[in-house]
């Protein structure tokens, strides 16, 4: 009988509830630990994808470099939640937010101690890691 | 290759909380469609089962359903694409009878939401968005639908009384439908009073008012062929034109804030299969799960100009006696959005409009109906075009 082999189930360190904890980019686990947030960026034809992906469906190939999401991205749009999925509730009241950096948008929260009353549509914010009371960890957007 | 029509329509009453088990929910669409073509089991070639899986215990339906409505041993399909499954059921169906493999098939949607809680059902909504990267930081359907509102009302310079309009619209028709789950009027001064439950905000900007409620129904559509379309049906409707399309799951992979991509161009497929325009439209159903879902709606099917459905809306051309008239049925705000069988509502609704059997809320003397059925946050949609 052999050991059995420890899964790498890194991922579900993602978010206040994580509902993936295998998957192919748990790299990105250590990137935010590390305190960065990283894309991936195709070896082939040079996309970068955010989310991050193992796999290029252009190029049908898993040639894959790390890429640190970096300077800032504009506001897309934003929602202020008063109610939460079950899971969440402790989290409340918090927004949910895109933002756009051209090459890639990236989906996340928005700081919470950024004032509701300075939050626009348009406004360049940045993307930083962001330590969870449970330990777990997400990324959300601070105002610059 | 012949034409495919419908002929028989039906739905269960919608409601917060059915009073027995999925089989039997389903029967009762059932009943009423096969009452209406006036034909039996025996007739049905196939069937097309369609719901959001994972409200029930029952794994498969499908099977449980085929015995249950007596179509043993013909065969079954499962279809699933979130709210717009049965659109989608039907746009099968329509294959399976053009294709001439099979001459009638039942499209038959369900969805028993009350067998789990509202919190839970909320995290099950928002699992029909992306788990691994959007549903870790707490999504849920009406934050997601209200992004697009907020992108949409910046854009344009559109209000909250706009939207809360569609809903007094909504409102007004949905007293009239004995099918609905709410039958209430909604008045202006409802959003106005920050004490009233339509006033409280859900996920900024949209409030209670704005957003559909969960509810447990079935829908069933008869699709048939040509030739036994005139055999049965005294009135056929026909399906004139089908659109169907996909975009990321993922708000980071789009583009498009202020309307649906997926609604674009299932219209399109539809009116060019068709061969009309918006304009050829006497009566429409769209999918206004939230009250921003319907503005959009008008300006994605053409309807109206980018940034100016709340025109349509202020003027009141989408009421009955308006210049076309949209979700004279109550729409999902007020009959309740059974996820699997909302689709086969709003095709009812049509064709009993285009066979000028709607009673109260009949539109004068219709030609052309369109049904407009989105699934998960714009991720599927679908767009049928319907004739007489």
């Amino acid at each position: 009988m052999g050991k059995k082999k420890q899964a790498d189930d890194r991922f579900k360190k993602f978010g206040t509830v994580s509902f993936t904890s295998i998957t192919k980019i748990n790299d990105f686990i250590q990137y935010m630990e590390d305190g960065k947030v990283m894309a991936t960026k195709c070896k082939d034809c040079g996309l970068i994808f955010f989310p991050p992906r193992a796999d290029c469906c252009q190029c049908l190939t898993s040639n894959m470099d790390w890429a640190e999401v970096s300077g800032t991205g504009k506001l897309v749009t934003y929602s202020k939640l008063e109610y939460a999925p079950v899971g969440f509730g402790d989290d409340l009241p918090y927004s949910i937010a895109v933002l756009d950096y051209g090459d890639y948008k990236i989906f996340g929260r928005i700081a919470s101690d950024v004032p509701d009353e300075e939050v626009r549509v348009g406004m360049e914010m940045k993307t930083i890691v962001n330590k969870l009371p449970n330990e777990q960890l997400n990324y959300v957007f601070q105002k610059v | 290759m012949g034409k495919v029509a419908i002929i028989g329509v039906g739905q269960s009453t919608f409601v917060r909380q059915y009073p027995g088990s999925i089989r039997e929910l389903a029967f009762d669409g059932f009943k009423e469609a096969m009452q209406d073509a006036q034909i039996t089991a025996k007739d049905i070639g196939a069937s097309v089962i369609c719901s959001a899986p994972e409200y029930d215990k029952q794994r498969s339906p499908a099977g449980v359903f085929a015995e249950y409505l007596g179509l043993n041993p013909q065969p079954t399909f499962y279809v699933e694409t979130l709210c717009s499954s049965s659109s989608m059921g039907l746009r099968l169906a329509y294959s399976l009878v053009k294709s001439g493999l099979h001459d009638s098939v039942a499209v038959i949607g369900f969805q028993k939401m009350s067998e789990i809680s509202s919190a839970e059902s909320q995290e099950r909504m928002g699992r029909g968005g992306d788990i691994q990267w959007e549903s870790p930081f707490g999504t849920m359907m009406p934050a997601y639908y209200a992004m697009y509102a907020r992108a949409y009302m910046e854009k344009y310079g559109t209000t909250p009384e706009d939207l809360a309009l569609i809903r007094v619209k909504a409102g007004t028709y949905g007293q009239l439908n004995e099918k609905a789950a709410y039958r209430k009027a909604i008045t202006m001064e409802m959003f106005s009073d920050p004490e009233n439950r339509m006033a409280s905000p859900v996920a900024s900007p949209l409030r209670t008012g704005d957003c559909c409620a969960n509810a447990d129904g079935s829908s069933c559509i008869i699709v048939a062929n040509e030739e036994k379309a005139k055999a049965f049906c005294k009135k056929p409707v026909w399906i004139m034109g089908t659109g169907a399309a996909t975009t990321a799951v993922n708000l980071a992979g789009r583009d498009l804030f202020s309307g649906l991509t997926v609604a674009e161009q299932a219209a399109d497929e539809a009116y060019k299969m068709a061969g009309i325009t918006a304009k050829d439209v006497d009566v429409a159903e769209v999918h206004d799960c939230f009250t921003i879902a319907e503005m959009m709606a008008y300006e994605n099917l053409g309807f109206a100009k980018p940034g100016e459905g709340k025109d349509l809306i202020q003027g009141k051309e989408t009421y009955k006696e308006g210049s076309i008239p949209v979700n004279v049925d109550g729409g999902l705000l007020s009959k309740g959005h059974p996820i699997g069988a909302t689709g086969g509502s709003q095709i009812r609704t049509v064709v009993l409009q285009l066979r000028g059997e709607a009673g109260d809320i009949q539109v004068k003397d219709p030609a052309i109906g369109l049904v407009h059925n989105i699934g998960g946050v714009g991720l599927y949609g679908n767009v049928t075009i319907l004739g007489r």
